[in-house]
């Protein structure tokens, strides 16, 4: 709402003038500190051009909304909803990605400690347990995707999950938090490991960064009853 | 024709994966789950049209429907070919879609904007030509139309020989792959099975 002093008039326009838009978060490591699990050219593909990629065409989608909204064009509106789910879905799952990963040196692949380390092994049997769920889950995704490890905010559970093309995990139960997502777009994998999938998702647990996973399921269950 | 063939348009190495490797295991995977069911020793476009469950998929669909696309898939392309076609097929393509260009737009647009893994067909139903994208392994046999042309934007398909630079492979598709007698040959038979 804005009110107009001159003619004591208010309009219902959305503050759009000062909606931020998306930009290409910095990597956290340099593009080869993933190797050999994750190559240096997949790091510079996967960042510099596809999660870019995203973030441009995200912002040209909201660009379109607020013109849409400023003139009312609810029907443009609607239309605009799968741009902004495709490209703002990749740039959201992409910014946790680029998280969920660490070099060796700096804890990739540590395994998770308490209280993180226990509410796995009371849910899944142990921690390889969960990485053989999420490998299988992820290998038989169709087409493009991801395989998530979450918490169920409202449950007071750890799920895996898979979402198709760049549906975050928000789309399979709004209580679902992401701690580990991987992606298994063929571009996440394809120069280095071709068609083994199952290859790459046996690779990437040597780089995935747990205490990021700790930390977001500890900020989470502050507050709550015992797991 | 052989692996490389295609070149310089579609590596050697692009074929060998793609077809030595995906199509393959579809093919063999698929020989797998249908092993004692009643869709054993069906035929493809049989095993596709009961899995297809009106999007709800059975588990061989993805196999089955993707077998079938690659199959289709490369007898759409052959070497030398691409630029523009001639005869009737260029007739009802002017017809359909007021002229090439406006059709080579068009086909380029649904192969660029289908989002994540999928297919760019032109198809036949109803008279008309028309184009159409579908997600994954869907393909328009299961949208009751005839398949005359596809293009593979899964990113296997392009990959290895232009990153994510999925409109680059698109227009070398077009402008070098494209077989339109093979498209005109599937252009009869779809006339002569709707009449």
């Amino acid at each position: 709402m804005s009110l107009d002093v001159g003619t004591g008039k208010t309009t219902m326009e959305p503050c759009l003038e000062s909606m931020k838009t998306a930009s290409l978060p910095d990597l956290p490591y340099a593009y080869d500190a993933l190797e050999p699990a994750i190559s240096e050219e997949i790091m510079r593909l996967h960042h510099l051009k596809h999660h870019q990629t995203y973030v441009t065409n995200y912002n040209k989608a909201l660009d379109h909304l607020r013109s849409a909204l400023s003139s009312g064009d609810h029907s443009s509106v609607v239309k605009l909803q799968s741009q902004i789910k495709f490209n703002g879905g990749g740039h959201v799952n992409h910014a946790i990605f680029w998280k969920n990963l660490a070099p060796v040196h700096e804890g990739g692949g540590k395994p998770p400690q308490d209280p993180l380390s226990s509410a796995i092994d009371a849910h899944f049997g142990s921690l390889e347990e969960l990485m053989q769920k999420m490998n299988s889950e992820g290998a038989a995704v169709q087409g493009s995707g991801w395989v998530w490890f979450g918490l169920d905010k409202e449950l007071k559970r750890l799920v895996v999950e898979t979402t198709a093309n760049q549906d975050p995990l928000v789309t399979k139960g709004s209580h679902l938090v992401p701690l580990i997502g991987i992606d298994v777009w063929e571009h996440a994998y394809y120069p280095q490991y071709k068609n083994a999938r199952a290859e790459y998702l046996k690779n990437i647990w040597t780089v995935i960064n747990w205490k990021y996973a700790s930390d977001i399921f500890e900020k989470h269950n502050r507050g709550l009853n015992e797991f | 024709y052989p692996l490389d063939a295609l070149e310089p348009h579609m590596s050697k190495q692009t074929l060998e994966f793609h077809w030595g490797k995906h199509h393959r295991a579809y093919v063999d995977n698929l020989k797998k789950q249908v092993l004692g069911s009643e869709l054993e020793g069906k035929p493809l476009e049989h095993i596709i049209q009961n899995t297809y469950n009106n999007g709800d998929l059975l588990p061989p669909f993805n196999n089955a429907a993707q077998a079938w696309n690659h199959e289709f898939f490369w007898e759409s392309m052959k070497p030398g070919g691409g630029g523009k076609p001639s005869g009737e097929l260029l007739a009802l393509l002017e017809r359909d879609f007021t002229s090439y260009e406006k059709f080579y737009d068009e086909f380029n647009a649904a192969a660029a904007t289908q989002f994540g893994a999928g297919w760019a067909w032109l198809a036949y139903a109803d008279n008309k030509l028309k184009v159409v994208k579908t997600p994954n392994a869907v393909n328009p046999l299961v949208l009751g139309s005839f398949p005359l042309l596809t293009i593979d934007v899964w990113e296997h398909a392009y990959y290895l020989d232009f990153q994510n630079r999925r409109p680059d492979y698109i227009k070398t598709f077009m402008n070098n792959l494209v077989s339109w007698e093979a498209v005109s040959s599937r252009l009869e038979a779809a006339k002569a099975a709707s009449s």
